[in-house]
């Protein structure tokens, strides 16, 4: 018969005692429990061991690893280095335009090319519009986490009208391989500027209506207030990166602070969480700030269209990759989740030597034990939610 | 009654035949709500369900109740059998007995006892029993977890129930659901909510409180119920499915018809004690002992559409607030108006 594997912790339960007015001792003991990785709330297969004294939670180990798909390997053996965009897209499935941006920023950065303006402009509208897109789903299941089970629905079906776009200009609604080295895989169709103008102007009371339904909700902010507070220091301590980091009030967006394609041009503002509800850095305050930066973002996408200027996407796609021998370089951009990086080593051929991805999502959920200790059970899914996990990303 | 212990000689006969009533509406009223409550979420949730089996899904309840009486009954290696095979029977029995003092109509009650009121509270605590038995013999943390919390919770919410049902006792003077429903006949002025039938200068003084105390019965039957925003029991998104987790095919079914029979349960007590029971709003017009039938399962059914409304809109109290919310909101005010109502009675 099969014994159950033994979990790979060196941690031993704490035993108490307590002693009743009859005189007799009742044994306590704390519980080690798996948030398996089979588990309607933990966003992918993540296998959280949790140990448990009743339902306050005094150790949370997190184990990852069972989405590797040895992304970092395969770049290795391909035969070119716009084979990799595909395999960058799967990484972060919920936001796939911002893993083939980085991506083809490094390589275009290795390779010394100079993209045309108009690629320049379609690629911030992508970007944008997948960050509109993966908040979606962060809100919505963020939702079903606590409880409210139609945000889900109401967000989803925005989301089709982006997904919409995505598919009218490339073909693809998830994983698209769109954004390539020195250019893009097609230009925009006729449609498609009017088509985007009525998302923006369809969205923005879809805002409003869900932070009525969901945000300021009366019993989504007990739940969340002061839940998860991550201090400022931990946080830059922990290197977590994007809507998590901007919650716990550090006014830090790699799209401002270390700009990259024509952010410089265009006028907005990132979003800091300011303990509305609670603490500064609370999971509400998360929440919050992914709800305004959706509404960013349909500013940066209006100042994208007016500006767009004509040009051929694929004229500086080059015929043959070459980059030179022992050249290295790391680019880091924002991605919906936070700051995403790829680190390039090239050895002269077609393929690359070695290429690194810094996944944002890693990173923030390092975070995870330091936040929920001292919570309950209901709080870990929470907090979970809010540090807004890809498994993709997560183990690559 | 009377008329079919005249048709039937055997008095034994007679009443197993009366007490088989509600099981058959139980397992009617199933298939109506069960249908009702995946069209309302659907809609509210901007889709629509259910359209494929039969016209726009109608059909679609039998086919879900013959799926789950198909399916292959799964028992834990390691769990207590004979618990995990008990519970879901414990927890239908609570539900179902309760159905044996619901005044129908004014010529139809399972079991016209003097202590209506009191039987429905302590029958319901045998739920409790069925959901920890559940939790403790499927041999598996999550629905531990699950069982532990639902128990706690039902006990808590308990009391405002209980409270409830004495003011009610208090302006009405009689545990007996049948008296009460006949001490509101006459309209819809009538009715404990609005302060019963009372000269008008007390029934303006009990009104609020009646009123508030009718909406504390409300919120706190949504808590005895195990519904959203009080479902952290069988919370999905964290305990899998709660107690209920290792459990499959009938054993599932029995869970799921008890929760609905729940439902039916404590919105048909509210209506009772507040809302005139199979008394008509309009007085004598549409009144008369089958239109009584159709008043009270009516007004319970606009009750239990409220309920799967909230479900779908709110999201769900942490066990913590869920406690804070009975022990320190719902108690103290239930208590205020239970001096407050008891004064204007005495004065």
């Amino acid at each position: 018969m099969l014994q159950p594997p033994t979990l790979p912790t060196d941690y031993t339960v704490k035993q108490g005692h307590i002693k009743t007015s009859t005189g007799k001792t009742i044994r306590t003991e704390e519980m080690i429990i798996n948030m398996g990785p089979q588990h309607p709330s933990t966003h992918g297969v993540l296998r959280l061991e949790i140990v448990v004294d009743g339902e306050i939670i005094v150790d949370c180990i997190p184990h990852i690893g069972y989405l590797h798909r040895c992304f970092e390997k395969h770049c290795e053996h391909m035969t070119n280095y716009q084979q990799v965009i595909p395999y960058a897209d799967r990484m972060d499935y919920c936001s796939a335009m911002t893993n083939e941006w980085a991506f083809a920023l490094a390589a275009e950065r290795l390779l010394k090319i100079e993209v045309p303006e108009r690629v320049e402009y379609i690629r911030v509208i992508m970007a944008e519009l997948q960050r509109i897109a993966s908040h979606l789903i962060a809100v919505g299941t963020y939702g079903i986490d606590s409880g409210a089970f139609t945000p889900f629905l109401y967000t989803f079906i925005d989301r089709e009208k982006i997904l919409d776009l995505f598919e009218m200009t490339c073909g693809a609604r998830l994983l698209y391989n769109y954004i390539w080295i020195g250019g893009l895989s097609h230009d925009l169709p006729p449609k498609f500027m009017e088509q985007a103008k009525d998302f923006i102007r369809y969205f923005r009371p879809r805002l409003k209506m869900l932070n009525d339904l969901l945000s300021y909700n009366e019993i989504f902010v007990k739940r969340t207030a002061n839940v998860g507070v991550l201090p400022k220091d931990v946080a830059i301590n922990y290197a977590v990166s994007g809507p998590q980091l901007r919650g716990s009030g550090v006014n830090w967006d790699l799209r401002r602070d270390d700009p990259y394609s024509i952010y410089h041009k265009l006028e907005w503002e990132p979003q800091v969480g300011k303990g509305e509800m609670g603490t500064v850095g609370d999971c509400w305050d998360r929440h919050i700030v992914r709800m305004h930066e959706m509404e960013q973002c349909l500013n940066i996408i209006e100042q994208a269209l007016a500006g767009l200027p004509e040009g051929n996407v694929k004229a500086a796609i080059p015929k043959r990759i070459r980059p030179e021998k022992d050249a290295e370089i790391y680019i880091r951009t924002e991605s919906s989740r936070g700051e995403l990086g790829f680190y390039i080593v090239s050895d002269g051929t077609a393929s690359p030597f070695r290429v690194k991805a810094r996944g944002p999502a890693f990173v923030n959920l390092s975070v995870l034990p330091e936040i929920a200790k001292g919570g309950m059970i209901a709080d870990l899914v929470l907090i979970a939610g809010s540090i807004d996990i890809v498994l993709g990303e997560v183990d690559r | 009654m009377e008329f079919i212990q005249t048709l039937l000689a055997n008095e034994l006969v007679v009443s197993i035949l009366l007490s088989l009533l509600p099981l058959i509406f139980i397992i009617a009223y199933a298939l109506v709500v069960l249908y009702t409550e995946m069209k309302v979420a659907a809609h509210i949730q901007d889709r629509v369900a259910y359209m494929r089996t039969g016209w726009h899904g109608l059909l679609q309840p039998i086919a879900d109740m013959l799926k789950l009486l198909q399916k292959e009954d799964i028992i834990p290696d390691k769990a207590d059998k004979l618990l995990f095979r008990l519970a879901p029977i414990i927890a239908f029995v609570g539900t179902y007995a309760a159905y044996a003092v619901l005044p129908f109509s004014s010529i139809y009650i399972g079991s016209n006892i003097n202590l209506g009121a009191f039987f429905l509270v302590a029958v319901g605590s045998l739920v409790v029993v069925g959901i920890l038995m559940a939790g403790w013999a499927s041999n598996n943390k999550w629905s531990l977890f699950g069982g532990v919390r639902s128990a706690a919770q039902m006990i808590s919410y308990e009391i405002p129930t209980a409270i409830a049902i004495i003011i009610v006792v208090m302006i009405t003077g009689s545990l007996n659901l049948q008296d009460v429903t006949k001490f509101q006949d006459g309209g819809i002025g009538n009715w404990v909510v609005f302060g019963g039938p009372l000269p008008w200068s007390q029934k303006l003084m009990l009104m609020p409180f009646t009123i508030i105390t009718f909406f504390i019965l409300f919120v706190s039957s949504i808590a005895e119920v195990n519904r959203t925003p009080f479902d952290l029991p069988e919370a999905e998104s964290e305990l899998v499915q709660g107690f209920n987790t290792e459990y499959s095919g009938m054993r599932f079914a029995m869970f799921y018809l008890s929760e609905y029979a729940n439902l039916f349960t404590v919105s048909a007590v509210g209506v009772a004690l507040f809302l005139g029971g199979w008394s008509s709003p309009f007085g004598t017009f549409m009144s008369g002992p089958v239109w009584g039938i159709f008043w009270f399962v009516a007004k319970s059914y606009v009750f239990v559409l409220i309920q799967i409304w909230v479900r779908w809109t709110l999201p769900r109290l942490r066990v913590d607030q869920l406690m804070y919310v009975s022990w320190k909101v719902l108690t103290p005010w239930l208590f205020a108006c239970l001096l407050s109502v008891g004064l204007i009675l005495v004065l």
